[in-house]
């Protein structure tokens, strides 16, 4: 077995550029919530089914549960932190989520956030329902029963165009 | 995850040579296989060769007669890609119904053949299309690589660089999914192609996915679900398991190689 040594990357995160000395082993979803602070990212199953870890790789929806931040490196990362700044009116998918109860415990809710954004990005601001159910296939949520969700995206891709 | 060295070569040439040199070194592509089972500690490699800084290692060309595929290539951009969409729409099709949006943004065609799951997607494709899986050291016929339950003709220190598909007249690729984790209960992909009819099979076969020579017989005669009249699949071979008996698999390759034979027709 051999000892780990650090490795640097840099990256941004949330536009803000990051230097960090990680072990190789480190998860992308490790170095945001442990070494960054960032605990909007949740871990619901870390074995890559769940999407409760999704955020954004250069624009696009990936399981940070299942990348090393080594893969990182050089990349910019989006978490659900960086859609809206402190204190300033929130983004359009997360205003939708709130209008449509899109949400009860709110584990799921990061993720599907992200996943939301990157929906829009790839299928556009018109999205019925059965595209949204087919693009959630890897977020699970435990307690909505996924009705208000699927709501809550369409009428957030809705408010994006607006936006 | 036990430790590991991290490498990061710039070329095939370099990233082979770490793989010839170093003791127990695995390659890294989009690292959904890889990094799921090296968290559950069933794999514990010393060095990751990290592939994802090669330059020309993903993009999808047609090339005369043959859509050529970079190793690198991620699943959405298959499913995305207008070339592809012109050339073999069944792969775009196929590559769309791998796993979910986040899997496909990482997970990548090389990784997955490499891998070959018997319950995976690609390797369907690749038998029925009869595609060159190009090496870093050679080319090897499709009917060639696959060699059982996650074996392959891949040596230890050879990558996959691209993969070449002749352009079919006609294919369709029909997808049973296991509802829980989305790979194939049962896949079949069936290609038209000037010489020969190819139906391949994922999903079902305890030795990895596998051609179907009676029916691609009786297809060749006639290209229609009819031509599959009275022809049963014997259950002997398939795999078994909580998911599905070896009977039911049986049985799915039957209906889901008419669908798919209907499917290939409608789409011309
Ligand atoms: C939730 C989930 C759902 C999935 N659903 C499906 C599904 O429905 N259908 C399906 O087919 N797959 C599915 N997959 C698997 C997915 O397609 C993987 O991405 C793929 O099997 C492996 O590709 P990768 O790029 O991630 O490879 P990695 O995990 O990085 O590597 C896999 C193996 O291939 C080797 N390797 C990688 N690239 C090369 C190369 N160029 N040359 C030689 N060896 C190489 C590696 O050393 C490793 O041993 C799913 C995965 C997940 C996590
Ligand atoms: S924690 Fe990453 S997919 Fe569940
Ligand atoms: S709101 Fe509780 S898991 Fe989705």
């Amino acid at each position: 077995m051999t000892r780990p040594s650090l490795t640097k990357i840099s990256l941004t995160v949330n536009g803000k550029a990051i230097s960090a000395s990680v072990d190789p082993r480190t998860l992308l979803v490790t170095l945001l919530r442990e070494e960054l602070g960032l605990t909007g990212t949740h871990v619901g199953c870390d074995t890559s089914q769940c999407g409760a870890c999704v955020v954004h790789v250069d624009g696009k929806a990936v399981k940070s549960c299942t990348m090393l931040a080594l893969t990182a490196d050089g990349r910019a990362v989006v978490t659900i932190e960086g859609l809206a700044a402190e204190g300033a009116p929130l983004h359009p998918m997360q205003e939708a989520f709130r209008d449509n109860h899109g949400l009860q415990c709110g584990f799921c809710t990061p993720g599907m956030i992200m996943t939301a954004i990157d929906i829009v990005n790839r299928k556009g601001h018109e999205l019925d329902d059965r595209t949204i159910r087919d693009e959630l296939e890897g977020n699970l949520c435990r307690c909505t029963g996924y009705q208000n969700i699927v709501k809550s995206i369409a009428a957030g891709a809705k408010a994006m165009a607006s936006a | 995850m036990y430790p590991f060295k991290f490498h990061r070569p710039a070329t095939v040439r370099q990233a082979a040579g770490l793989l010839g040199r170093l003791e127990d070194a695995k390659l890294l592509a989009g690292g959904h296989t890889l990094l799921p089972v090296m968290k559950q500690r069933l794999a514990s490699p010393a060095h990751l060769v990290d592939l994802s800084r090669i330059e020309g290692l993903a993009g999808i060309e047609a090339k005369g007669r043959s859509l050529a595929v970079g190793a690198m290539t991620t699943h959405a951009e298959v499913a995305d890609s207008g070339v592809v969409r012109a050339a073999i729409p069944a792969l775009a099709d196929l590559a769309g119904q791998i796993g979910d949006p986040a899997v496909r943004h990482r997970g990548t065609l090389g990784g997955s053949l490499a891998n070959n799951d018997p319950t995976a997607d690609y390797p369907a494709a690749c038998l029925a299309l009869d595609a060159t899986i190009v090496t870093s050291k050679r080319r090897i016929k499709a009917d060639d690589f696959f060699q059982g339950l996650f074996q392959t003709a891949l040596e230890p220190d050879e990558i996959i660089v691209r993969v070449l598909f002749p352009i079919p007249k006609k294919a369709a690729y029909v997808k049973f999914r296991n509802q829980a984790s989305r790979y194939a209960l049962v896949g079949v992909f069936v290609a038209r192609r000037p010489s020969e009819v190819r139906v391949a099979v994922t999903g079902a076969g305890t030795d990895g996915v596998f051609r179907m020579a009676a029916f691609e017989q009786a297809l060749k005669a006639r290209f229609a679900p009819k031509s599959l009249d009275g022809l049963t699949v014997p259950a002997e071979g398939l795999s078994s398991d909580i998911h599905a008996s070896a009977d039911y698999r049986a049985h799915l390759i039957g209906v889901l190689a008419r669908r798919v034979v209907e499917a290939a027709n409608k789409a011309v």
